[in-house]
């Protein structure tokens, strides 16, 4: 069976197992190595990606349930990193490593796509299932409030 | 950062043979080897061979036509920043324009002396040897200048990518690039380090170098790195420690669409040191397909002698061995007649059991055979280590190993082991293909070189006063040295000498003893190493010295520390290792732990008053040659729930590169000690991990981490020390005194877990 996905604006036919995890897909068919593989069990949020503009987790997310979605990875979050996100990102210099910081930022996106001005405890809400062992949280948390100011 | 060629001829690389011509009239890349080969220590712990002398070579500057200056970055980036840190001192002793830098990452080579990134010593070793390097590429291009415009040398300066005469006409740098080449190497005489007060990019927070990259998901890690026609491999590897494959069924592995081969690994004999586990390897299309090949594969394993291994059962017996006198390594007066006169005696016993590294990148390395040799990418820390281990497992001389390094996706002491590389060189060569060889989570988990498990003891005696009078701690652990010679059961100097010989105890009788144990897992470094579990050890223990004193734990703190000397350490000799360098260079100065501890109470307004339930923790600690204090504000409801509003450090780590990063490593080190205390444990039943992924081997998330973490760099002009691992030893400690504080709950046994709401 052929799975039709949108991903990043772009329409994609995938022909092979459509049991296979979206962030399969995503890393070894369509080089979108933006996208991290960390636990492979929904648990850290490194594979976090943007299915009709909400955050999931790629890892548990078959391609076949993709079918028709609208995909969004790091690499379309914006073409040049201007997303709020990312500036708020960069003006707090966030990263340490860098590896959790796409699904991190996805997560975030998502969150102010809602909820424009979150307070403390709703990030932690939000954030929490994004695991950053380098341990970046102060950062991301300052981060997010910068990118909410801007986007409101 | 993308994957290039190394030998690109557009680059004006500064000439080998010049430099190793300089080298032998001793001129000043000379210095340079020699701060190398003053610091082997690690080095030989993973068994490399000794440097190359002639071959430390002005390896680290090249220059393009258009003057862009190209700095090769030896040490592997894991997040610490490193390939930035080694621009800016580069950079700043050439006096480049920072928008016209470029950064390479080195391949694997001993030609650049260690490049083991493991120890919190990059800048350590390399601060000095760098500066060089920028500098004697200013004073060429001066010379340069000077040449072409027929003027003495000292009439030109050298000042933001532009070479200026006193006469007011400049040019670029890359007017001179074509002069270069006939340019002498200077000597060590004429190399003139900038003043401190001319750095314009050492002592400030550049951002990132691959910032851009890293938040547009362009950043090439381990995992991305993509060649043509690329097959993927995870291996099922023995539950148990040098256990073995007994036997296999692997058809129905093979017959899961997209399974290519099906290939046994060898299997290793000991010492084990960083040779793959052996295990079954599945080949496949990609990543999914060999996932699923794994699952089908039906194998039978012979677990071996570890299988006795429990961890319930080892822990009674480091237990018990700490409750007997072991095996002294440092003692001042007489510890037990001390013990005998005090007034007041405390005994306590601690506990911290394996941790894992989790790196959220697991291990992960890609594999093509070249003509007469290999070619690897991997997100190692040490790919010297790679090229041996690979060369070792393909029968190869280790010139014909080319190992390139990506960014690392975490690391924290885990990627410094190269058995990854050489698994996916064996595949390599086993199979034909190019080889991605992942590892996945479970793997990373359940196979790891574990952080060791810790038992210790501590006795104190206080005086009428409430002084220490007296001072024993004991501790027991399985050893790093087991990987390297079967059946070790004595810790090295090194291990003990992070926080039990060099404990900063300032009392006229006390005594350090260690234990002998055996490993039964691999055991290896992870970020901060047996610090993490001596720090908190001792530091608890102040703190439960200072309730038996009623005294207040910070003023009882600095009396523990005692007044401002240089401890005695030069006395034992050989066994004391000051982290691989010199007492004359890295004294323990006891002055700069008591100043660290005075600035975070000061930043923390200690002594203040806090409500029910709330309180405040200190601890601090010297390790990898840096002084770091810590407070830690807690709150814990009536339920027992557990959270931490605020946390301040002070850290002195000497001169510092990047003040931005140190803060960074300050406030993930932090939080990486919180991982360690709150939930974390890896246990063995049968010789087999119990843990498997985030879910039972849980580490820190946002909820649960303090949202602010306030750090202060003392201004120092001493020697550049430690700065990845330092923050971590005395989170955990200062944690757990704040729970003291605000309940009166002692935590002695980590990880916290449900201790609070019992």
């Amino acid at each position: 069976m052929v799975v039709k996905l949108v991903i990043n604006g772009k329409t994609v036919n995938y022909e092979g197992d459509n049991k296979t995890p979206l962030l399969w897909v995503l890393r070894d068919e369509l080089n979108l190595t933006g996208t991290k593989f960390g636990c492979g069990i929904a648990q850290c949020g490194a594979c976090t990606v943007h299915v009709d503009g909400v955050a999931r987790r790629s890892c548990q997310l078959p391609v076949s349930a993709a079918q028709g979605k609208e995909i969004t990875t790091i690499e379309g979050l914006s073409d040049d990193g201007s997303h709020p996100v990312q500036k708020a990102w960069k003006e707090n210099a966030v990263p340490q490593c860098g590896y959790c910081q796409s699904g991190q930022m996805m997560q975030a996106a998502s969150l102010l796509a809602t909820n424009a001005m979150p307070s403390d405890r709703e990030i932690d809400s939000a954030m929490s299932g994004n695991i950053c062992r380098c341990g970046t949280y102060p950062r991301i948390k300052q981060a997010i409030k910068n990118a909410a100011g801007e986007m409101s | 950062m993308s994957i290039k060629k190394s030998d690109e001829t557009r680059v004006f690389d500064l000439s080998r043979r010049k430099f190793i011509k300089a080298a032998g009239v001793g001129g000043v890349f000379v210095v340079g080897a020699q701060l190398l080969t003053a610091n082997p220590g690690m080095a030989i712990m993973s068994g490399e061979s000794g440097i190359d002398v002639k071959q430390q070579a002005n390896l680290f500057v090249g220059l393009a036509a258009d003057g862009t200056v190209e700095i090769t970055c030896h040490r592997s980036d894991m997040g610490q920043q490193i390939r930035t840190a080694v621009a800016q001192i580069v950079a700043d002793e050439l006096e480049a324009d920072w928008s016209r830098v470029k950064i390479n990452q080195a391949l694997g080579d001993k030609k650049y002396g260690d490049q083991n990134t493991d120890g919190s010593r990059s800048i350590r070793f390399n601060f000095e040897r760098l500066r060089i390097a920028g500098s004697s590429v200013r004073h060429m291009l001066a010379q340069a200048a000077a040449q072409k415009w027929s003027v003495p040398a000292s009439e030109c300066k050298v000042i933001n990518h532009k070479i200026t005469h006193s006469s007011g006409k400049s040019l670029d740098f890359s007017d001179v690039v074509n002069l270069l080449g006939s340019i002498a190497v200077p000597t060590k005489e004429h190399i003139k380090l900038k003043e401190r007060s001319e750095w314009r990019y050492i002592n400030t927070g550049k951002l990132s170098v691959d910032i851009d990259e890293l938040l547009t998901g362009k950043a090439t890690f381990g995992a991305d790195v993509r060649l043509a026609n690329t097959k993927v491999a995870v291996i099922a590897r023995p539950p148990v420690t040098l256990g073995k494959v007994k036997s296999f069924d692997a058809s129905a592995a093979k017959a899961v669409p997209g399974v290519l081969a099906v290939v046994e690994m060898p299997i290793p004999t000991a010492p084990l040191m960083f040779k793959p586990l052996g295990g079954i390897a599945i080949v496949a299309e990609n990543t999914w397909a060999a996932m699923q090949g794994r699952k089908a594969l039906n194998i039978i394993w012979d677990d071996g002698a570890n299988a006795s291994y429990n961890s319930d059962e080892y822990r009674a017996m480091l237990e018990e061995q700490v409750r007997k006198p072991g095996k002294t390594i440092r003692k001042e007066g007489d510890v037990d007649k001390g013990l005998k006169e005090s007034t007041t005696r405390i005994v306590a016993e601690y506990y911290v059991p394996h941790l894992a590294h989790a790196p959220m990148e697991p291990p992960v390395a890609t594999a093509r055979m070249t003509a007469g040799g290999v070619e690897v990418w991997s997100a190692c820390q040490n790919p010297q280590a790679d090229q041996g281990e690979v060369a070792r497992i393909l029968g190869l001389s280790p010139d014909k190993v080319k190992i390139n390094v990506t960014l690392l996706g975490g690391a924290f002491g885990r990627k410094s082991k190269p058995d990854f590389s050489s698994e996916a060189a064996f595949l390599a060569k086993s199979t034909g293909h190019t080889i991605r060889l992942q590892w996945t989570r479970e793997d990373e988990i359940q196979h790891g070189f574990y952080h060791t498990v810790t038992a210790q003891r501590l006795e104190g005696g206080l005086d009428k006063d409430g002084k220490v009078h007296a001072f024993k701690h004991r501790s027991a652990f399985p050893t790093i040295s087991a990987l390297f010679v079967p059946g070790m059961k004595t810790p090295g100097v090194g291990e003990m000498g992070m926080g039990l010989t060099d404990s900063p105890v300032y009392a006229p009788n006390f005594q350090m003893e260690s234990g002998a144990v055996a490993a039964h897992v691999r055991v290896g470094w992870m970020r901060s190493v047996n610090n993490i579990s001596h720090a908190f050890a001792v530091q608890s223990f102040v703190g439960e010295l200072a309730t038996a004193a009623n005294k207040d734990p910070k003023d009882f703190l600095l009396e523990f520390i005692g007044p401002a000397r240089h401890q005695d350490l030069a006395k034992l000799g050989k066994g004391y290792h000051n982290y691989d360098d010199s007492l004359d260079r890295y004294p323990y100065d006891t002055a700069r732990l008591t100043h660290v501890v005075e600035e975070v109470a000061n930043m923390a307004v200690w002594g203040q008053k806090l409500p029910k339930g709330r309180g405040l923790g200190i601890a601090a600690h010297r390790s990898f040659l840096s002084y770091v204090a810590t407070v830690v504000e807690v709150e814990v409801d009536d339920n027992g729930n557990l959270t931490i509003p605020k946390v301040w450090m002070a850290i002195d780590a000497g001169t510092v590169v990047n003040t931005d990063t140190v803060k960074n490593q300050c406030q993930g080190g932090a939080i990486f000690g919180l991982s360690c205390a709150l939930h974390a444990q890896i246990t063995a039943k049968n010789g087999a991990v119990e843990q498997s992924n985030y879910h039972d081997y849980p580490v820190a998330r946002m909820n649960e981490a303090p949202p602010e973490v306030e750090v202060h760099i003392v201004e120092s002009n001493e020697l550049p020390a430690g700065v990845g691992e330092p923050p971590t030893p005395p989170f955990a400690p200062a944690l757990c005194n704040a729970i003291f504080a605000a309940t009166g709950k002692r935590i002695r046994t980590l990880p916290i877990a449900d201790q609070l709401h019992s």
